[in-house]
């Protein structure tokens, strides 16, 4: 189509993201009532209550510690929180995004959640996963990859996972569990490289 | 209904429509050395292809109730009563649209930038320029149904920043984008026409592509000049958008 637009070129969240996104954790108070992407489960949401966290590490092997993580995942039941859900009502006190900075002194990221159900769409079952979306000084176009839940059953047959080109790469992609917490390090560059998706 | 954004390409029961594939040949590169911190960040594998996920055709919504009277007005939205922002006023406007020319409705977009003498309210900020008490330096709006935007603010200072040399930014005014879909979630800059340090900057070039960087570049807009108040600069932004063959068929498939 001649008169088909063109996608904006991205530019880079540069090291001061959070005053447009996170004011409140940058210290400006005053103007938004709470920061956006705080609460990703509502009190009465369904599911079991996990703590998914970890660092973001560079080439040298330093934590980012000015990036920002965006999560999108879909509730117990593998339903997402979105208009373009087609497949029926998820739950209502569930919203399945979150917003974290990297912790400015230890490069930790942390959401409070719940461990979402397997998605079934198109005939397909995927395993359960959350969806994170990378930003940071450094990063030109934001960073697309998935944490899946290592130890699950649906993991066997999950078909991102089988995907032949992650052959030996497939660790990068699986949060280990400590208790209800669940630990999801990604790395830039290096032999353990995260893998990265072209969604 | 919530959704009639794309609605006449999707059925009421099927699934959000495929995007187009991305199109790298206007975005920057991951890496880029003369950027120098991307060079211990950025990937250097190749991405995997992962298309049509229910997961990345969906994406959280914000509601018109979201954002407070004063969200969109970064002149005031931080300053004292009866105080404004230092530095020279404007409007920022524009239309958000996907790459099909849809209006994307109902979107959020946050900004954020230095003040005018280019020194951001941040902890990791030492420029010499003073913080501008009467200036936060953060907005955000939701878009129209007709997909358009607008702020006011002051233009953002350039500022020197640690690259290796003597490197300065251009003004510019950073954006986050939310779509329908987290696959069309985009962070970006706006730049200001006539700006020399545009073809100077290493972020900028970056991107590989003249028209991709002239189309981050807004333009003066005398037609919305509000006389002996503010001037305005227009700033259309472009979204990732419906697969073309989806118009054709009518089917997702
Ligand atoms: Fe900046």
């Amino acid at each position: 189509m001649s008169d088909r637009l063109i996608e904006s070129a991205s530019q880079t969240a540069g090291p001061y993201v959070h005053i447009g996104c996170l004011p409140s954790w940058a210290g400006i108070d005053g103007i938004y009532p709470e920061d956006l992407g705080a609460t990703i489960a509502g009190p009465g949401a369904r599911g079991e209550r996990i703590t998914l966290k970890g660092r973001i590490f560079d080439g040298a092997g330093e934590p980012l510690r000015d990036s920002m993580v965006e999560l999108w995942q879909a509730d117990a039941a593998g339903l997402y929180q979105s208009p373009g859900e087609y497949r029926g009502a998820a739950d209502p006190d569930f919203r399945g995004w979150g917003r974290a900075a990297t912790d400015a002194d230890t490069g930790l990221y942390r959401f409070d959640t719940i461990l979402p159900g397997a998605v079934r769409s198109g005939g397909v079952t995927h395993a359960p996963h959350v969806a994170l979306w990378i930003v940071a000084r450094g990063i030109n176009l934001g960073l697309h990859t998935r944490a899946y839940f290592a130890g699950l059953p649906e993991n066997a047959a999950d078909p991102v996972l089988t995907l032949p080109e992650l052959a030996g790469r497939v660790d990068t992609l699986l949060a280990v569990r400590d208790g209800g917490t669940w630990t999801f390090d990604i790395h830039l560059q290096g032999g353990r490289e995260t893998v990265f998706f072209d969604v | 209904m919530d959704w009639p954004y794309w609605g006449d390409v999707m059925s009421d029961s099927g699934p959000p429509p495929r995007l187009s594939p991305r199109d790298f040949s206007v975005q920057p590169a991951a890496l880029s050395p003369a950027y120098r911190s991307s060079r211990l960040r950025a990937p250097e594998r190749k991405l995997v292809a992962l298309p049509g996920q229910l997961g990345d055709l969906t994406g959280p919504a914000f509601g018109h109730d979201l954002p407070g009277a004063a969200d969109h007005d970064l002149i005031h939205n931080f300053a004292a009563a009866g105080a404004s922002a230092l530095g020279p006023r404007i409007i920022v406007h524009g239309t958000l649209r996907d790459e099909s020319g849809r209006p994307v409705p109902d979107a959020l977009i946050e900004v954020w930038q230095a003040n005018a003498g280019g020194r951001y309210r941040h902890k990791n900020d030492a420029y010499l320029a003073p913080l501008d008490p009467n200036f936060g330096g953060c907005g955000r709006v939701i878009t129209g149904a007709d997909g358009s935007y607008s702020f006011l603010t002051v233009v953002p200072g350039p500022y020197p920043w640690p690259n290796g040399g003597n490197d300065w930014r251009p003004a510019h005014i950073h954006f986050s984008v939310f779509g329908t879909a987290f696959a069309q979630r985009l962070i970006t800059q706006m730049y200001f026409e006539g700006d020399p340090h545009i073809a100077l900057c290493p972020i900028v070039n970056a991107i590989p592509d003249k028209g991709a960087i002239d189309r981050l570049t807004a333009r003066l807009d005398m037609g919305r000049t509000v006389p002996m108040d503010m001037r305005a600069y227009r700033f259309d932004i472009v979204l990732r958008g419906p697969d073309a063959t989806m118009f054709e068929n009518g089917t997702g498939g």
